[in-house]
């Protein structure tokens, strides 16, 4: 059986915009919400946002590292968070420069949960003040949810398979799972997967708070508003970025003396059969993903770790909490739990890559990061190690990474240490 | 240099990120600045707004080099 590792991470977040500041910044505790910039949200319901922070900022993401000029000006900016993940994820494998043999076999999986929000906000307004002769002619492939794999293919001349994911928040990890399916069935050698969303825009803003989905009660205390398992939390806090690893079967990885992350083991999907923003109350769907992921990667619930929570800081969180413990035995069989949307926010369709980094990453340090601001655990969290505050020290030999999505759409990933 | 070849030359800089010395008179939109179709169609869009003009497709199609377009845009703006 052909198995898959992980061999290069790239990462863009509101805490950084490269892998090991974004994780020296979540270990310390700190947080990427802040009051929104982008636009004037003076009369949004919510007026706060985890933002990727401009260049000239400490952490902030220089586009012109990795995307050219005129890219940047005719797409969307998930779209340029993705190609530079991507590249970073390329440049940490050592698969900047390969031969055209290893191209034909190398494919790519980043999608995202909504697309060029921004970009179709920006133009409908063109078109109804200026005409349709002034829409521009980059409008639709630079809003494209596929264009993130289209472009990133064509940079680096990748002729595998060409995949993008949609399924709202699932994205990031179904990305990864499905790629990594398709290194098993022997469809790419290579692949790289993952997620990213950037719809911290007046009209992404509006729709989600008007779905009564974000947290619009912190609006003078950013920082303190994505409280996951917390009592007095009140929906989620939107991020924007975008998480790329690379995966590879593992006996190319090691004949090319790659440096190996992680095994991708485990990856379970399901369907909540329920309804399109709320989970289902008993989170059965949750549930199924995370047995089937279980039962993929033949380990038994006390070999798991950390739990890399989907934890958006809404009235769901307890509901996942009693699904992981259904499925890992009410004190979770010892493993840590944590939801690290307390610090970068909800990113949406890049949440499940990015996440998924963070539990590799977990693994190759043994820490686990916190869950902040969990100042009054929520009814049922008893019993659990939820990290609160400040992250801890600990044995990390397999995480499991849930992701569940608008339309009841779940996935949950496992990873182990090789 | 023309008022007019100036401010061609900014949008085409803006656009296309190309340094600025490349942008000659005689330099070819799509041999020599990198520019696809659709990049033309964008510069045509940009001309249009600066200078107030109409470039019609059948005229759009016939501007290749930066000098083709300083001379419509000097032959036709009002």
């Amino acid at each position: 059986m052909r198995r898959v590792v992980v061999t290069g991470l790239g990462l863009v977040t509101p805490l950084g915009a490269d892998v090991e500041t974004v994780w020296a910044n979540l270990l310390a505790g700190k947080s990427g919400a802040g009051p929104i910039t982008r636009f004037d949200a003076s009369n949004q319901k919510c007026q706060i946002a985890c933002e990727v922070k401009p260049a000239d900022h400490p952490y902030g993401f220089d586009a012109s590292r990795r995307v050219d000029h005129k890219i940047q000006r005719q797409v969307d900016p998930f779209i340029v968070y993705g190609i530079d993940a991507a590249g970073q994820a390329l440049e940490d494998a050592g698969l900047v420069d390969m031969d055209d043999d290893l191209k034909t076999r190398t494919g790519c999986s980043i999608g995202s949960g909504i697309g060029g929000l921004p970009g179709i906000e920006s133009e409908s307004i063109v078109l109804h003040e200026k005409g349709p002769g002034r829409v521009s002619p980059h409008f639709v492939h630079g809003r494209l949810i596929n264009l993130i794999s289209g472009q990133v293919s064509i940079k680096y001349g990748l002729m595998g398979p060409n995949h993008a994911v949609v399924t709202a928040c699932s994205t990031g990890a179904h990305s990864i799972g499905d790629a990594a399916r398709m290194i098993k069935d022997g469809d790419a050698d290579v692949m790289l997967a993952g997620g990213a969303e950037s719809t911290i825009n007046p009209l992404g803003v509006a729709g989600f708070a008007q779905a009564r989905a974000l947290n619009c009660s912190y609006n003078d205390r950013p920082e303190q508003a994505s409280r996951p398992y917390d009592k007095d939390r009140d929906g989620f806090v939107m991020g924007e970025g975008a998480g790329v690893v690379v995966l590879e079967e593992y006996e190319h990885a090691k004949a090319r003396g790659a440096k190996i992350y992680a095994e991708v083991v485990g990856y379970g999907l399901s369907g909540d059969a329920y309804h399109v923003t709320a989970p289902h109350p008993e989170g059965k769907g949750a549930e199924l993903a995370m047995r089937m992921a279980l039962r993929k990667a033949g380990l038994e619930p006390g070999d798991i770790d950390y739990v890399n929570a989907h934890g958006t800081s809404t009235m769901a969180d307890t509901i996942e909490l009693g699904a992981v413990k259904r499925v890992l035995g009410d004190d979770l069989s010892g493993a840590s739990m944590s939801s690290t949307k307390s610090a970068i926010g909800h990113l949406l369709g890049g949440a499940g890559a990015v996440e998924a980094i963070f539990c590799i990453l977990a693994i190759r340090d043994q820490i686990v990061p916190p869950t902040l601001n969990l100042d009054n655990p929520d009814e049922g969290t008893e019993g659990v190690d939820l990290v609160p505050h400040v992250a801890k020290k600990r044995q990390v030999r397999a995480v499991l990474n849930n992701s569940f999505g608008f339309g009841g759409t779940n996935a949950s990933l496992i990873m182990k240490a090789v | 240099m023309s008022d007019t070849a100036d401010r061609v030359k900014k949008i085409v800089v803006e656009h296309l990120g190309v340094e600025a010395d490349k942008v000659t008179e005689d330099a070819s939109f799509i041999d020599d600045l990198g520019a696809d179709s659709l990049d033309i169609v964008e510069l045509v869009m940009a001309f249009e707004e600066e200078f107030g003009v109409e470039i019609p497709d059948d005229a759009a199609e016939k501007i290749s080099t930066v000098s083709d377009a300083i001379k419509y845009i000097d032959e036709n703006k009002g």
